[in-house]
C-alpha cells in the first residue's frame, strides 16, 4: 500500500504534500480574483456603460496563454509559486466578474427601492442586501473558477517545480509509469469534485431563504454564463 | 405643530402634515413628471393619488421622503422643509410600502419587519418583540415569524411588508399601489384590514393607486392627477363623485359613478315593511290575516326570524308553506349600516323586485321596495343640495 503512493526522487514532497501544493496554488488565485472582482463588479453595476469593455478586457485577458503569462512573469517574480498564481487569479475574473454583476443586478427593483425607502445608504444597501441576494450567483461563479483553476494549476509543470499534480503527470510519462500518471488525473478530479461540493454545502448554508427549484437555476445561468 | 397623543379628544382634529408647495419635477430630457402641484396632506388620515399612468402619482410619493428630488417648490412636512434633515432620518421617520411589498428574500419575516428598528439602534429582542406584535396587527399567524418570504403567498407577503413600514411607529405611512399586485378578493381583505388599521393607528397615509374604486374606498381625501403631473381634482371622495370638476375626472370616474355614490348615503331612512314577514310555522289564518295589498308577495323566516325567501300569499293560503318552493331572497342588506348602494343592489338582485333587510344578526327587519329606495335616493339628492357642504358626510360601511 505505501508503494502506490510512493513518489519519485524528482518530487521533493510525499503525494498529499503535492495535493496540498496544487490545492493552495489552485484556491489562492480564486480568492484573489474574487477580491479584485468585488469592487469591478460593484463598479460595473453603478455605471452601466462600464461592463461590457471590462467583460471585454477580461475575455481577452482570457485568451493570453498561460506559457506568455509566464514568459513576462518570470522576469519580475522568477520560477515561482507567484508566477503560476497570477495568470490563474486573472483567468478567474472572466467568471467571477460576471457571476457578481448579475447577482447583484437579479436583485428586483422593489427590494431596492424599499430598503432605499426605509434609509439605507449605499455601502449599506450594498453589503446587507445585494451581496446576500447575490450570493448564489456568486458561489455559482466560484464552482466555476475553482474547478478551471485546479484544472489549470498543471501548466506551472512548464516553469519546472510549480505544477504540483501537473509535475506529477510529467514525470509518470518521463519514466512510463503508469501510476503516477493515474495518482495525477485521478487526484486532481477527485479534488475538483470536492472543491465543488464543499461550495455547494457553502451556498446551501448561507442561502436557507431559497426556494428548492431556484437553486438549480441559478447554477444553469452561471455555467452557461462561463459557456458563452 | 406638536403632534398630540393618542387621546380621544384631539386625535380627530386634522391638521396639514405635508404641504406640498407649488411643486416641479422635471427630467433632464425634459419630460415633466409633475407640474406646478400644490396638495395639503391632512393629518391622520388616508390621501389618495390616482389617476392614470404618467400622471406622477408614484413620482409625487417619492418626492415626499426624497427618493426623487423635486426641480422647484418645496415641501414641508410638520411645516419644516424636508431638505432640512438628513435624508436617512427623514425616511426612518416614513414608512413605505410598495408593490409586491419588495421584501429581503434573505431574511426571515420576523427580521424583515424588524429593520428599521434595528437601524434605529433597538436591540435585537426589542426589535423582535416588536415586529411579532405588529404581525398579530397585521393578522399574520405567529407562526410565519420565523419563514421566508418566498414561503408566504402574495397577500402575506404585503401584510409583511404594511407591518415592515409600521415598525418603527412612523408618523407617515407612504403606500405606493400597494394592492395592484395580489387577485381582488385578497386586495378586499387588505384594504379592509388597512381600514381597520388606520383606525386604530391614526396614521397619516399617503396612497397611490390607478384604480379609482380603492381610492374611492379607502381615501378620507383623493387627489386626481392627469398626464403630464397637474392636479385635476383634490376633493373628499362623496364630492368627486357628486361633483367631478372637468370632463377628464368625469371620464375617470367610470360611467356608473352614480350608483357607486350611493354608497355615501345611508340607509338607515328607509321605511321597512314588516307587514309581509311571516313564519314559517304560521297557520294558514294568520296568513290571511295579512295586509297585502302592498306587497304582493310574503317573505317567510324560519323559527329564529332568519328569512328563507319569498312566496306568493295565495300559495301560502292553500295550505303549510312548502319551503323548497320557496323564490330565493337574494343577498340582503343589513338595515341601517349599510348604505343606499347596497340597497339598491339587493332590489335589483331579488327576483320579486323588493330588497329584504336584516338586524345585526341576519333576522329578517323588513322589506323595502325599488320604489322606496328611488324615492330615498331622490330625498338624499335634495337634502345635499340644501345642505350645501354635507359632502363631507361621514362614509357609510358597504
Amino acid at each position: 500500500m505505501n508503494e502506490l503512493f510512493d513518489m519519485p526522487s524528482d518530487i521533493q514532497q510525499g503525494y498529499f504534500g503535492v495535493v496540498a501544493l496544487h490545492l493552495r496554488e489552485a484556491l489562492l488565485p480564486v480568492l484573489a480574483g474574487l477580491l479584485v472582482a468585488l469592487p469591478v463588479a460593484q463598479l460595473c453595476v453603478r455605471l452601466r456603460w462600464l461592463y461590457p469593455p471590462v467583460l471585454w478586457v477580461t475575455t481577452v485577458l482570457y485568451a493570453i496563454p498561460s506559457l506568455a503569462f509566464f514568459v513576462v512573469l518570470i522576469d519580475y517574480t522568477g520560477l515561482s509559486e507567484l508566477t503560476v498564481m497570477i495568470p490563474l487569479a486573472v483567468y478567474s475574473l472572466v467568471v467571477l466578474v460576471p457571476a457578481i454583476v448579475d447577482g447583484v443586478r437579479s436583485v428586483p427593483q422593489e427590494t431596492l427601492a424599499a430598503a432605499t425607502a426605509m434609509g439605507f445608504g449605499p455601502v449599506r444597501r450594498y453589503v446587507q442586501v445585494q451581496l446576500p441576494i447575490a450570493a448564489p450567483a456568486i458561489i455559482a461563479g466560484l464552482r466555476v473558477a475553482s474547478v478551471s483553476s485546479i484544472s489549470l494549476v498543471s501548466v506551472g509543470m512548464l516553469i519546472g517545480n510549480e505544477g504540483a499534480l501537473g509535475n506529477l503527470l510529467n514525470s509518470g510519462m518521463i519514466y512510463h509509469q503508469d501510476r503516477l500518471i493515474w495518482l495525477s488525473v485521478v487526484g486532481t478530479a477527485v479534488l475538483a469534485i470536492l472543491v465543488d461540493a464543499a461550495l455547494i454545502v457553502l451556498r446551501l448554508l448561507v442561502t436557507p431563504w431559497m426556494p428548492r427549484g431556484a437553486r438549480k437555476n441559478a447554477r444553469t445561468t452561471a455555467v452557461q454564463e462561463a459557456a458563452r | 405643530m406638536a403632534r398630540a397623543g393618542s387621546d380621544g379628544q384631539t386625535r380627530r382634529a386634522f391638521g396639514v402634515l405635508i404641504r406640498i408647495d407649488s411643486v416641479t419635477k422635471r427630467y433632464p430630457d425634459g419630460t415633466v413628471a409633475v407640474d406646478r402641484l400644490s396638495l395639503e396632506i391632512p393629518d391622520r388620515s388616508i390621501t389618495v393619488l390616482v389617476g392614470p399612468s404618467g400622471c406622477g402619482k408614484t413620482t409625487t410619493l417619492r418626492m415626499i421622503n426624497r427618493m426623487v428630488e423635486p426641480s422647484e417648490g418645496r415641501i414641508l412636512l410638520d411645516d419644516v422643509d424636508i431638505m432640512q434633515q438628513p435624508v436617512n432620518t427623514l425616511r426612518r421617520s416614513m414608512g413605505y410600502v410598495i408593490q409586491n411589498a419588495g421584501l429581503f428574500q434573505h431574511r426571515t419575516i420576523v427580521d424583515n419587519i424588524a429593520t428599521v428598528p434595528r437601524m434605529l439602534g433597538w436591540g435585537k429582542d426589542k426589535a423582535r418583540a416588536r415586529a411579532r406584535e405588529l404581525m398579530e396587527r397585521v393578522g399574520l399567524d405567529a407562526s410565519l415569524a420565523k419563514r421566508y418570504p418566498y414561503q408566504l403567498s402574495g397577500g402575506q407577503q404585503q401584510r409583511v411588508g404594511v407591518a415592515r413600514a409600521l415598525a418603527a411607529d412612523p408618523p407617515v405611512l407612504l403606500m405606493d399601489e400597494p394592492f395592484s399586485a395580489v387577485d381582488p378578493v385578497v386586495r378586499k381583505g387588505l384594504q379592509d384590514e388597512l381600514l381597520r388599521i388606520q383606525d386604530e393607528l391614526d396614521k397619516t397615509i399617503v396612497f397611490v393607486t390607478h384604480d379609482i374604486d380603492e381610492a374611492v374606498k379607502l381615501g378620507t381625501m383623493v387627489a386626481v392627477m392627469r398626464t403630464g403631473g397637474r392636479l385635476a381634482q383634490f376633493a373628499p371622495p362623496a364630492e368627486l363623485l357628486s361633483h367631478p370638476a372637468d370632463a377628464f375626472v368625469e371620464d375617470f370616474l367610470g360611467a356608473d359613478r352614480g350608483i357607486r355614490r350611493l354608497s355615501f348615503f345611508p340607509s338607515a331612512g328607509l321605511e321597512l315593511l314588516t307587514a309581509p314577514i311571516v313564519a314559517v310555522d304560521a297557520t294558514a289564518e294568520q296568513i290571511a290575516a295579512r295586509d297585502t295589498t302592498d306587497v304582493p308577495y310574503l317573505l317567510v323566516t324560519d323559527l329564529d326570524g332568519k328569512p328563507l325567501g319569498w312566496s306568493e300569499p295565495r300559495e301560502l293560503t292553500a295550505g303549510s308553506i312548502a319551503v323548497d318552493q320557496l323564490l330565493p331572497y337574494g343577498r340582503p342588506f343589513v338595515a341601517g349600516t349599510e348604505s343606499l348602494r347596497a340597497a339598491l343592489d339587493c332590489a335589483v338582485l331579488s327576483p320579486t323586485g323588493w330588497a329584504v333587510a336584516v338586524d345585526g344578526e341576519g333576522r329578517a327587519a323588513g322589506v323595502v321596495s325599488q320604489q322606496t329606495i328611488g324615492e330615498a335616493i331622490r330625498g338624499a339628492h335634495a337634502e345635499r343640495r340644501a345642505d350645501g357642504t354635507a359632502e363631507k358626510a361621514q362614509k357609510v360601511a358597504r
